[in-house]
């Protein structure tokens, strides 16, 4: 997740990573973290999330990474995804609750 | 390539949506997109978020998701029961009036493992293969705290490289590559941007065929534990 400033916004953590930040603090799966009161600031998320913070201080960006410590799935529950088809279209994935699905990436390269 | 499974499956309750990664978002993978003419989902992943969100790190990978939204099987190498490449090698061999690069990379290709038909029969018998969410979550890959550092260096990478700024964004990939050496999405789509073979460039320490020379074919695809 790419930032240009080191506060985090709580959707769009939410959009990139399924991290929703709730009362009981950031919370993915049946996971919750404890997160300190005031502005969401991304060394500290970094720092309770085991999540890489990267600067490129040249330019003035940050890129937040997964959290780690673990596997790749924290569970089994599919995160919500939305991208976008040969049109520009937004597809969710969750539109195709109740039908069984084999997703594949693939690539030109 | 997935659409004749796709027919098959589809009657069965079972729909395909292909994702490509590809930086170059619709420039890059439209064209192929536009030639295979899919009835299923063909979605485009210009941020590769997949490799972050599921830990996908090589092309072709699947993952299935059942009908209440629960991942039973996480990403692993997925052909649709042929495989191009196998198939025209098989028929036609290789060309030999092809730069000795193409051919030098094709006969490592034709070296890889694979075997095109299990996972389109895994699919067949969805029942007799899907796992628990334990089983899910402990096959799916470890991420210790490098790999998320790589992952957000190819982030940085991915973000320059789109602001056409290629100097500063080959660091981050070179990053990327270092940190996590295994995942081949990082390494094909950083090589892909200099050389359309990625061979060697002065611009990264590994290209495609050193790379899965060093690492082994069966490293490269490993086969899916069906």
């Amino acid at each position: 997740m790419i930032l240009k400033n080191l506060e985090v916004d709580p959707d769009e953590l939410a959009a990139r990573t399924g991290w929703e930040v709730k009362p009981e603090g950031a919370c993915k799966a049946d996971r919750c973290v404890p997160l300190p009161d005031g502005p969401l600031q991304a060394p500290e998320l970094a720092r309770r999330l085991g999540m890489a913070l990267v600067a490129d201080e040249g330019r003035g960006l940050w890129a937040l990474g997964p959290e780690s410590g673990g596997r790749a799935l924290l569970s089994a529950q599919m995160p919500d995804l939305e991208l976008p088809d040969r049109h520009g279209r937004p597809f969710s994935l969750r539109s195709l609750r109740g039908t069984r699905i084999v997703m594949v990436a693939w690539a030109s390269w | 390539m997935w659409q004749a499974l796709r027919e098959e499956l589809r009657p069965k309750g079972i729909e395909v949506v292909t994702v490509a990664l590809d930086t170059g978002g619709v420039e890059a993978a439209g064209p192929w997109i536009d030639a295979a003419e899919p009835q299923h989902p063909s979605l485009i992943d210009a941020e590769h978020r997949l490799d972050e969100l599921l830990g996908i790190v090589n092309v072709p990978m699947g993952v299935w998701i059942d009908e209440d939204g629960m991942i039973v099987r996480p990403p692993e190498v997925a052909h649709p029961g042929t495989s191009v490449l196998r198939d025209m090698l098989v028929e036609h061999g290789i060309p030999e009036d092809a730069p000795p690069l193409l051919i030098e990379t094709l006969r490592e290709a034709g070296k890889f493992s694979v075997d095109p038909t299990l996972y389109a029969d895994a699919l067949r018998d969805w029942d007799a293969h899907a796992l628990s969410p334990d089983e899910v979550v402990e096959r799916s890959r470890p991420r210790p705290p490098e790999f998320s550092q790589a992952a957000a260096h190819f982030e940085l990478g991915q973000f320059l490289w789109r602001e056409g700024e290629a100097d500063a964004a080959r660091p981050h990939f070179r990053e990327a590559h270092r940190l996590d050496p295994e995942n081949w999405t990082y390494k094909r789509q950083a090589w892909s941007f200099e050389d359309p073979l990625q061979g060697p460039t002065e611009h990264y320490d590994g290209d495609w065929l050193s790379d899965v020379r060093a690492a082994g074919p069966g490293a490269y695809y490993a086969l899916p534990d069906l």
